[in-house]
């Protein structure tokens, strides 16, 4: 049985074949709305993500399939101080597939080395988020038309930024990519993600400010900067405004690069920005659902071959 | 000089950093088995100026030798038997440690999940780095008996 826990638990070949598969989903929807008919998803949030959930749960209403499931932990056996290996053992008996979140990093590794089902990671604590990896490339093979032969600029937080961290280490394995990274220098990329590129032979730059390099991008990667990050004030103040997307700095950037964002956006990304047809963020999360319907599909072993024949 | 007897069958644990033999006992489990056990603190080494020593009387098929590398892979490790040593094994680290050491990160599953084994996986043989298998966390000892 397979279950999905990190980005990199797919090939590059498995994920041409998943893409493949959520192009053919957004092409004719209609084909696939009865493909999980009598099959339901169980999606076990122990804490709030409200998007990552109705994305699943619209996934596999799509395909025809039911959902249940709880939202936060205190509605949930946990709270009660059931092991998320007994819960995992008791949803195996109501479901066919379970998307999971978790605070604590490895819950869904946990759960799948005990599960009688597949078992998604839909985040573990600061750990993996892989299906917003997935999103993340989907939409730029979906809107570029390729992944790899690119320039990205990934701006904001990209200390902590799980979402950066993930979706660097996935692109790494494609060819003729160029990383720019903007960020201010108190959330700088981490050494050991630089240390894999120069291991890899990877070009990159760093930079503090957006308007320096916005001109070089194929794609800029939007990221939230939180004032709690910063030590004081006064550097908070003086750096926010290099990272907030206008109107005025994306004249500077090429007519077809993409704006993504993994959302929600706060105030990184002005609104005026919304109606450029550069911003694909709200596309990004209707690829989305269409790559967690691809996955559902292809962890069940719902997909023939006719399914990912472009 | 401190003299101690020949073991006839077991193990005899060489060039120990000194003071790090109890650790070694401990993590070998042998306060928990009735195996005859010598215990040599700060003995003096050429090579290491002090060092430690273990002998141990037992079975030679029952010792973990990859606990003993994990803890340090330069130890020697002679096997004994019928008095005579019969064989140096190499200690290489190994690719998975299983109930050895525990994660330290608060935000791992392991930090509430009963029964659950702490397993550490080899990331980077060069650096000897370990990771929890569950949140990827680098192994760091954090207390005196860690090791």
């Amino acid at each position: 049985m397979r279950h999905l826990m990190n980005p990199l638990d797919f090939s590059v070949e498995e994920l041409d074949k998943l893409f493949d598969l959520a192009e053919s989903i957004s092409a004719d929807p209609a084909k696939y709305a009865h493909v999980c008919d009598g099959k339901t998803l169980a999606t076990c949030f122990y804490e709030p993500s409200t998007r990552t959930r109705l994305s699943f749960e619209s996934a596999m209403i799509h395909l025809g399939g039911q959902v249940l499931g709880f939202s936060e932990a205190s509605s949930s056996s946990a709270a009660k101080g059931e092991s998320v290996s007994d819960t995992i053992r008791v949803i195996s008996c109501y479901a066919d597939i379970c998307a999971m979140r978790h605070p604590k990093e490895g819950a869904p590794m946990v759960a799948a080395s005990k599960s009688g089902i597949p078992v998604i990671n839909a985040g573990d604590g600061g750990h993996q988020h892989p299906t917003q990896t997935l999103t993340d490339l989907m939409t730029i093979r979906a809107l570029k038309g390729r992944l790899g032969n690119f320039t990205i600029g990934l701006c904001g937080d990209l200390k902590f930024g799980r979402t950066v961290h993930s979706l660097i280490n996935a692109l790494i394995r494609y060819e003729g990519i160029k990383f720019i990274f903007i960020s201010p220098p108190e959330l700088r990329i981490p050494d050991y993600i630089t240390d894999k590129l120069i291991e890899s032979g990877i070009e990159y730059e760093e930079v503090i400010k957006l308007e320096v390099s916005i001109g070089d991008l194929d794609i800029l990667y939007m990221t939230r900067v939180q004032r709690e990050r910063f030590f004081n004030e006064e550097d908070y103040v003086r750096l926010k405004d290099f990272y907030i997307l206008t109107n005025e700095k994306l004249q500077l950037a090429r007519e077809d690069m993409l704006v993504l964002h993994p959302l929600p956006r706060v105030n990184e990304i002005s609104v005026e920005v919304d109606d450029d047809p550069r911003a694909v963020y709200f596309k990004q999360a209707q690829y989305g659902v269409y790559v967690r319907m691809a996955l559902i599909m292809t962890l069940l072993g719902l997909v023939s071959d006719t399914d990912t024949t472009p | 000089m401190l003299n101690i007897g020949k073991i006839e069958e077991g193990f005899v644990l060489d060039h120990i950093k000194a003071g790090k033999s109890l650790s070694i006992y401990k993590h070998l489990g042998l306060d928990k088995n009735a195996d005859t056990v010598a215990i040599i603190k700060n003995a003096k080494s050429a090579k290491m100026g002090r060092k430690d020593i273990l002998k141990v009387e037992c079975d030679i098929n029952t010792l973990d030798l990859d606990v003993l590398a994990f803890i340090d892979h330069n130890i020697t490790v002679n096997v004994i038997k019928d008095g005579e040593i019969v064989d140096k094994k190499e200690l290489v680290l190994p690719k998975e440690i299983r109930n050895v050491i525990k994660c330290h990160n608060p935000r791992c599953i392991t930090s509430i999940e009963q029964g659950l084994p702490h397993i550490f996986v080899l990331a980077d043989e060069e650096n000897e780095v370990y990771r929890c298998k569950y949140c990827e966390e680098k192994y760091a000892p954090k207390a005196e008996s860690d090791i």
